[in-house]
């Protein structure tokens, strides 16, 4: 492999960590509302979340490019605030990132969280523990498998993400050039050799990560039906 | 009552249930809140306890936990809560769910220690298990060790046994009765078996349709006519009773009151003075105008009728009685209060059939 493609492993698996580790954060509060609300726009808020499930990356790429773009309304905003639009850089991957694989990592968190019970936190409750500490002490022990299953999910959906990036990053090495890019940059040019090296490599990766998340979570006793988002 | 008991005034609704209770209970012993499910006192201990919100005011010893417009949170309460069916953290060890509550609570506060409730409530060997290797027993035993490791001011029970059976309640319930001796604090304890509640109540509440209907002294509630949660099959009365004299050759003892006494079987531990707790059901009573010696029911007991209440099927009657200065309860057929004509004043020879002792 050349020094470019080992750049975009790199790129890739520094989108894929920072992806990971900021929808962990963002996906909790809303995994956590959406299991143990009955509020009416519980069902709206789901729908929305799910909708990179189902859109083509092409539509989301392209309403991100209109709303991050110069004309657009937050690059407009981000111009006049003095910073860089984020179509085209590494920060703006890593939004789009975070957006597509958001419901990757909600869903199973969502479903770990309503699998604790309430009975438990009353307990905690009589027992003296305030709300944070309930989380911390009660929720989060007990979700493990969820945020285990959602962080593999987030980290190998991001490496496989291919169009969202294409159409907001488009493919400057060493900038935006990830691997899925990559690969189809070597079958466009008919470097089926090189094409077969990062195709090869990612299949092997992508089963190992999915077979260590099976097995783990099967001697955690979750429920491997997780993966079924 | 004095300040330093507990009173509680509620009100709340959902769906078409509402409850309504405005109640004083004392500062020590159990308080045992007893009906039918469906009654509201679970909903009443939820609502001291602040894991449901309602109206009210709440005052635990001198505190105020709720006054309107005001309510601390949960886990704000100096109180302990053993829920119905199995609570502990099942990803702690039983050591670390006994010390949950036990570290949160400041070291000045804390009266009881870890080794005391794992004496008490008999847990030595379980420290390192998980709670899913243990018996449904044994996990309520936790349960109520680590509800007591946060010392509380009040100890609520919900149906603490409802969920065992029979045999892990009789293995529970002398733990619980030593606490209720050992423990200078207030417990709650809602129920709707009449054995747990005449084994551990020193005070009863009476609940239906969420408000309460009764709220008094053990014996002295149960021997009321007017309460149709005690009525009928389940009515019956609680004696307390010292033993005054052993029968070694028939393996009796005779059961002091005031008022009389009864013939119960021997016990362990049975001897001259030792208190125990007789419970007579009213089914098991009959009355005869004259004492009648030759007959198989030995203990027989002078009275005097006190007031007479039809049954809701007109073929029954249900009398109370006082032997001196106890109340017991009689379930007659109307055909023999008639042909007796027994009337309030009369003085009549009670038959107990039989006798338990309940503690």
């Amino acid at each position: 492999m050349n020094p470019e493609e080992w750049q975009a492993v790199w790129l890739t698996l520094k989108l894929a960590g920072l992806t990971t580790a900021l929808l962990l954060t963002i996906a909790t509060p809303i995994a956590w509302w959406l299991a143990r609300t009955r509020h009416w726009l519980r069902q709206p808020v789901a729908a929305i979340v799910a909708l990179p499930l189902v859109l083509p990356p092409t539509v989301l790429g392209f309403y991100l490019l209109v709303l991050l773009g110069p004309q657009g309304p937050i690059g407009e905003l981000m111009l006049q605030l003095g910073l860089n639009t984020l179509p085209f850089t590494f920060p703006g991957l890593v939004v789009a990132s975070v957006i597509s694989s958001l419901p990757f990592a909600v869903q199973p968190l969502q479903n770990t969280f309503s699998t604790v019970s309430e009975r438990l936190l009353e307990v905690a409750a009589t027992l003296r523990a305030s709300g944070w500490d309930r989380f911390f002490t009660v929720v989060l022990p007990l979700a493990r498998p969820g945020f285990l299953t959602a962080a593999v999910l987030t980290f190998a959906h991001t490496i496989g993400e291919f169009g969202v990036i294409l159409m907001i990053g488009g493919n400057i090495p060493g900038q935006t050039k990830v691997l899925s890019v990559a690969i189809y940059d070597h079958v466009e040019t008919l470097q089926y050799a090189q094409a077969h090296w990062l195709a090869g490599g990612m299949l092997v990766f992508s089963f190992l990560v999915l077979l260590t998340l099976y097995m783990i979570n099967g001697r955690l006793g979750g429920s491997a039906g997780n993966l079924t988002t | 009552m004095s300040v330093a008991g507990i009173h509680a005034r509620f009100q709340t609704s959902f769906g078409d249930f509402s409850l309504d209770v405005d109640v004083r209970l004392p500062a020590q012993g159990v308080s045992v809140i007893f009906g039918r499910s469906g009654c509201g006192k679970t909903t009443l201990l939820r609502c001291i306890a602040g894991l449901q919100q309602a109206e009210g005011e709440l005052t635990v010893a001198g505190e105020r936990w709720q006054q309107p417009g005001q309510s601390l949170p949960v886990h704000q309460r100096p109180l302990a809560y053993v829920f119905q069916e199995t609570s502990l953290f099942p990803h702690l060890s039983v050591r670390r769910n006994l010390l949950y509550g036990y570290r949160r609570v400041p070291r000045a506060q804390r009266r009881i220690e870890p080794a005391q409730a794992i004496h008490w409530l008999g847990l030595e060997g379980l420290l390192e298990r998980m709670p899913v290797r243990l018996s449904g027993g044994e996990r309520q035993r936790v349960a109520i060790a680590r509800a007591l490791l946060t010392s509380p001011k009040l100890l609520l029970l919900d149906e603490p046994l409802s969920a065992l059976d029979q045999s892990s309640k009789r293995d529970i319930l002398p733990y619980l009765e030593r606490l209720r001796d050992q423990l200078a604090i207030p417990m709650l304890y809602v129920t709707h078996a009449t054995g747990e509640m005449a084994r551990l109540a020193d005070h009863l509440v009476i609940m239906e349709r969420g408000k309460v209907v009764a709220n008094g002294p053990l014996a002295a509630t149960l021997a009321r006519l007017d309460l149709p949660v005690l009525a009928e099959e389940s009515a019956g009365v609680i004696i307390e009773a010292r033993i005054g004299l052993v029968d070694p050759q028939w393996h009796l003892c005779r059961a002091d009151f005031d008022g009389g006494s009864l013939w119960v079987r021997d016990f362990p531990g049975a001897g001259v003075g030792v208190a125990v707790r007789l419970r007579v059901m009213a089914s098991d009573v009959s009355v005869a105008l004259q004492r009648h010696d030759h007959q198989s029911i030995q203990n027989l007991v002078p009275a005097t009728l006190a007031a007479l209440t039809p049954e809701r099927h007109p073929a029954m009657t249900m009398v109370r009685l006082m032997a001196g200065a106890t109340p017991l309860l009689a379930r007659l057929t109307s055909r023999s209060v008639s042909q007796l004509e027994l009337a309030p004043g009369a003085a009549v020879w009670l038959q107990v059939k039989s006798v338990a002792i309940v503690e």
